[in-house]
C-alpha cells in the first residue's frame, strides 16, 4: 500500500451502559462494538455488513465522532481524532460527512431544501448570500436536483430526492469521506439503483471515500470495493469483494451470503441454515462469538477467540478452522 | 456525469411560505377568533370614546336597574354604569392575559431548552419546577397579596409562577424528542454549533406546540384573574375588571342578573377567541399540515 490510508480505524471499542443512574445502581453494558479495525484509502468504497443489531451503525457513528468511543483510535490522515472535543473536531467534521438511513428524519422538516444543503456552507463561512446560492444550486445539479426546488420543503420531495438532498448536503463541504448509514435501504429497488449510481458517479469525480453500511449483500457488492462482514460488535472477516463473494471463508460470510435470494429457480443452492438469533450485546459468548450458531465449532472456538488474521492474499478471517 | 440521471416526477407546485391568509381560509376558527381577540383589544384602547362615563361615578338614585337605553348593561349595587365597567375592565383582563402568556412562555422556553439539551443540569431544574408546580396558584396569589399591595404586577407575578412549569415541561418534552432526530444528528455532522443548532433546529420545531400552550395559558391567566378577583385577593377592588364585577355583583345574584351574567359572558366569549386562535396557528404553522388533505 505505498499511500497512507485516509482512515485508519484501531481496536475501536463502544460499550454503552445501560441504566445506572443517580438511584439505578450500576447498569449493564452493551457491548454495541468491541474492538474492530480496518482502513479506507482515498476513492475507496468499504462495505459494512451484518444482521440489524450488530453494531455496525454505532460504529459508523463512532468513526465520525457523533459518538465518543470507549476506546482505540481513529486516525485520518494520521491524526487521532478519537478523544477530541467539539470545537477540536470541527476542522474534521469538513472532511468526513454523513448520509443518513432515514430520508425523512434527516431533513429538518421546518428548512427549506436550500438552506439545508446551505447550512454546511454557512457554518465554515464558506460561501454567503448569493454566492452561497449559486453554490447550493450547483450542488443540487449535481445530485440530479432542480435549483428552481430549493424553495421547497422537505415534505414536498419524494423519498429518492430527500436522499438526494442528503447527498448534496454531505457533498457541500467536499469531504474527503462519506460515511452512508443504510443510505437505501429506506428507498424502493428502482430509487436505490439511482442513488447507488450517483454515489458511484460522485466518487468518480471526486475521490471521495465511502464507509457504506447496509444490511442488504447485493447493494454491498453492487458499490464496494472491500467488504467487512460484522457479526456481535466484531470484525469477521475483511476481504476485497471478489474473494468475499466467490470464496467466503467465514462460516458467518458464507452463511449470509447463502441467504441472498436466488432470481434463478434453476440453480441448486445448498444452504447453511443458522440456528438460533443473535446472542444479546448485554452479555456476548465466551470465545468466538459465532460459536453458539456456528455449523462447524469445536471445542476450542468456546473457548478461544480467534484473532483476524490474513488467510489469502487480501483476505482476512477471524476464525480458528480458516 | 456518466450516468443519466432519472429524475422522479413530483407536480411542481410553487414555493409555500406561511401566510396569514392561506391559514384563515384553511381555519375559519381561526378568523373567528382573531376577529373577536381584534375587537376586544380595539374596545380595551377606546374605552374612552365608546360612549362609556366613569367606571367609578356612582349614581346611588340608580341602583341595580336592568338593561336599559341609558345604562345599556344595568348598573350595580352603588349604581355605577356596568357597561363602562365592563369596557375598562377589559383592559385588565387582556392585560394579564397577554403578560402572563408571554413572561411564562419567555421564562419556560429558556429554562426548558436549558434543562432539555444541558443533560447534567436537568434533574436539578426539574426538581425545582415541581417545587414551583406543587404551590396551588390561587393559594400563592393569596399568600403574596398579603404580603405586598395587591396590585396589577402582584397577580401578574402569581399567575406566571405555576405557570412557568408547565411550560418547562413542554419545552423539555419537545427538545428531548427532538435532539434525538436524524437531522439534528446530521447538524453536528456538518458543522453546526451548539447555539445554532438550538436556533435553527430545536427552537423552531418547538414553536408550535408553544404557541398553542401560550394561548391556553392566556386563556386560564384571565381566568385565573377573575377568580382571584372574585375571591378578593386580585385586582384592588376600585378598579374594574371582570372578576371585580362580578364578584360585587354576587350577591345581587337573584335581583340582578346582568351583575354576573354580562362580565361572564365577555370572559367566556374571550377565552374561546384565544383557544380558536390558539387551535388554529397550531395547525398553520406547521409545514407538514400546511397541504390541504
Amino acid at each position: 500500500m505505498p499511500e497512507a490510508p485516509l482512515l485508519e480505524v484501531d481496536g475501536l471499542v463502544k460499550h454503552f451502559r445501560l441504566g445506572g443512574g443517580l438511584f439505578a445502581g450500576a447498569g449493564a453494558t452493551v457491548h454495541a462494538v468491541d474492538g474492530i479495525s480496518f482502513t479506507l484509502r482515498q476513492g475507496e468504497t468499504l462495505g459494512l455488513v451484518g444482521e440489524s443489531g450488530c453494531g455496525k451503525s454505532t460504529a459508523g457513528k463512532t468513526v465520525l465522532r457523533l459518538l465518543a468511543p470507549t476506546a482505540g483510535a481513529i486516525r485520518v490522515d494520521g491524526a487521532d481524532i478519537a478523544a477530541l472535543g467539539r470545537a477540536a473536531m470541527r476542522p474534521y467534521r469538513q472532511r468526513m460527512q454523513v448520509i443518513f438511513q432515514d430520508p425523512y428524519a434527516s431533513l429538518n422538516p421546518r428548512m427549506t431544501a436550500g438552506t439545508i444543503v446551505g447550512e454546511p456552507l454557512e457554518n465554515y463561512g464558506i460561501a454567503r448570500g448569493a454566492a452561497k446560492r449559486e453554490r447550493v444550486a450547483r450542488l443540487f445539479d449535481r445530485v440530479g436536483l432542480r435549483a428552481e426546488q430549493m424553495a421547497k420543503y422537505p415534505h414536498e420531495f419524494s423519498g429518492g430526492q430527500r436522499q438526494r438532498l442528503g447527498i448534496a448536503r454531505a457533498l457541500a463541504l467536499d469531504p474527503r469521506l462519506i460515511v452512508a448509514d443504510e443510505c437505501v435501504s429506506a428507498l424502493d429497488v428502482s430509487v436505490q439503483a439511482q442513488i447507488l449510481n450517483l454515489m458511484i458517479d460522485l466518487q468518480e469525480e471526486t475521490g471521495v471515500a465511502f464507509l457504506f453500511i447496509a444490511h442488504d449483500l447485493a447493494v454491498v457488492e453492487h458499490i464496494s470495493h472491500r467488504v467487512a462482514v460484522m457479526y456481535l460488535g466484531k470484525i469477521v472477516e475483511l476481504a476485497d469483494k471478489r474473494a468475499l463473494f466467490h470464496r467466503p471463508l467465514h462460516p458467518y460470510t458464507e452463511a449470509l451470503l447463502q441467504a441472498v435470494p436466488e432470481p434463478d429457480p434453476q440453480v441448486k443452492r445448498t444452504r447453511v441454515v443458522l440456528k438460533g438469533d443473535v446472542p444479546s450485546p448485554l452479555d456476548p459468548p465466551s470465545g468466538c462469538r459465532f460459536h453458539t450458531r456456528c455449523p462447524i465449532a469445536e471445542a476450542r472456538c468456546r473457548e478461544i477467540e480467534p484473532m483476524i488474521r490474513e488467510v489469502a492474499p487480501g483476505q482476512m478471517v477471524a476464525c480458528h478452522l480458516r | 456525469m456518466v450516468t443519466t440521471i432519472l429524475v422522479e416526477e413530483e407536480p411542481d407546485a410553487p414555493p409555500r411560505r406561511w401566510s396569514l391568509r392561506e391559514t384563515v381560509g384553511r381555519h375559519p376558527t381561526v378568523a373567528i377568533g382573531l376577529v373577536i381577540l381584534l375587537l376586544l383589544a380595539a374596545m380595551a384602547i377606546a374605552a374612552p370614546y365608546l360612549w362609556t362615563v366613569d367606571p367609578l361615578r356612582i349614581s346611588p338614585a340608580f341602583r341595580l336597574r336592568g338593561p336599559s337605553e341609558r345604562f345599556w348593561f344595568g348598573t350595580d349595587h352603588v349604581g355605577r354604569d356596568v357597561y363602562s365597567r365592563i369596557v375598562y375592565g377589559s383592559r385588565i383582563s387582556l392585560q394579564v392575559g397577554l403578560a402572563v402568556a408571554v413572561i411564562a412562555t419567555a421564562i419556560g422556553l429558556v429554562v426548558g431548552l436549558v434543562s432539555g439539551y444541558v443533560r447534567w443540569l436537568d434533574g436539578f431544574v426539574m426538581r425545582i419546577m415541581d417545587g414551583l408546580m406543587s404551590i396551588p396558584g390561587i393559594l400563592l396569589a393569596i399568600a403574596l397579596m398579603a404580603l405586598t399591595r395587591p396590585s396589577l404586577e402582584t397577580v401578574i407575578i402569581a399567575i406566571v409562577i405555576p405557570e412557568v412549569p408547565r411550560v418547562v415541561r413542554l419545552v423539555r418534552a419537545v427538545v428531548l424528542t427532538l435532539r434525538e432526530q436524524p437531522f439534528v444528528e446530521a447538524a453536528e455532522a456538518v458543522g453546526t454549533s451548539f447555539f445554532n443548532t438550538l436556533r435553527r433546529h430545536i427552537l423552531p420545531n418547538a414553536v408550535a406546540p408553544l404557541i398553542v400552550q401560550a394561548t391556553y395559558i392566556c386563556a386560564s391567566a384571565m381566568i385565573t384573574e377573575a377568580i382571584l378577583s372574585f375571591l378578593g385577593a386580585g385586582i384592588p377592588p376600585e378598579v374594574p375588571s371582570w372578576g371585580n364585577v362580578m364578584a360585587e355583583g354576587r350577591q345581587y345574584v337573584l335581583v340582578a342578573f346582568h351583575l354576573i351574567a354580562v362580565p361572564g359572558a365577555f370572559l367566556t366569549v374571550t377565552v374561546l377567541a384565544v383557544n380558536l386562535l390558539g387551535d388554529g396557528l397550531r395547525d398553520g404553522l406547521d409545514p407538514r399540515l400546511r397541504r390541504r388533505l
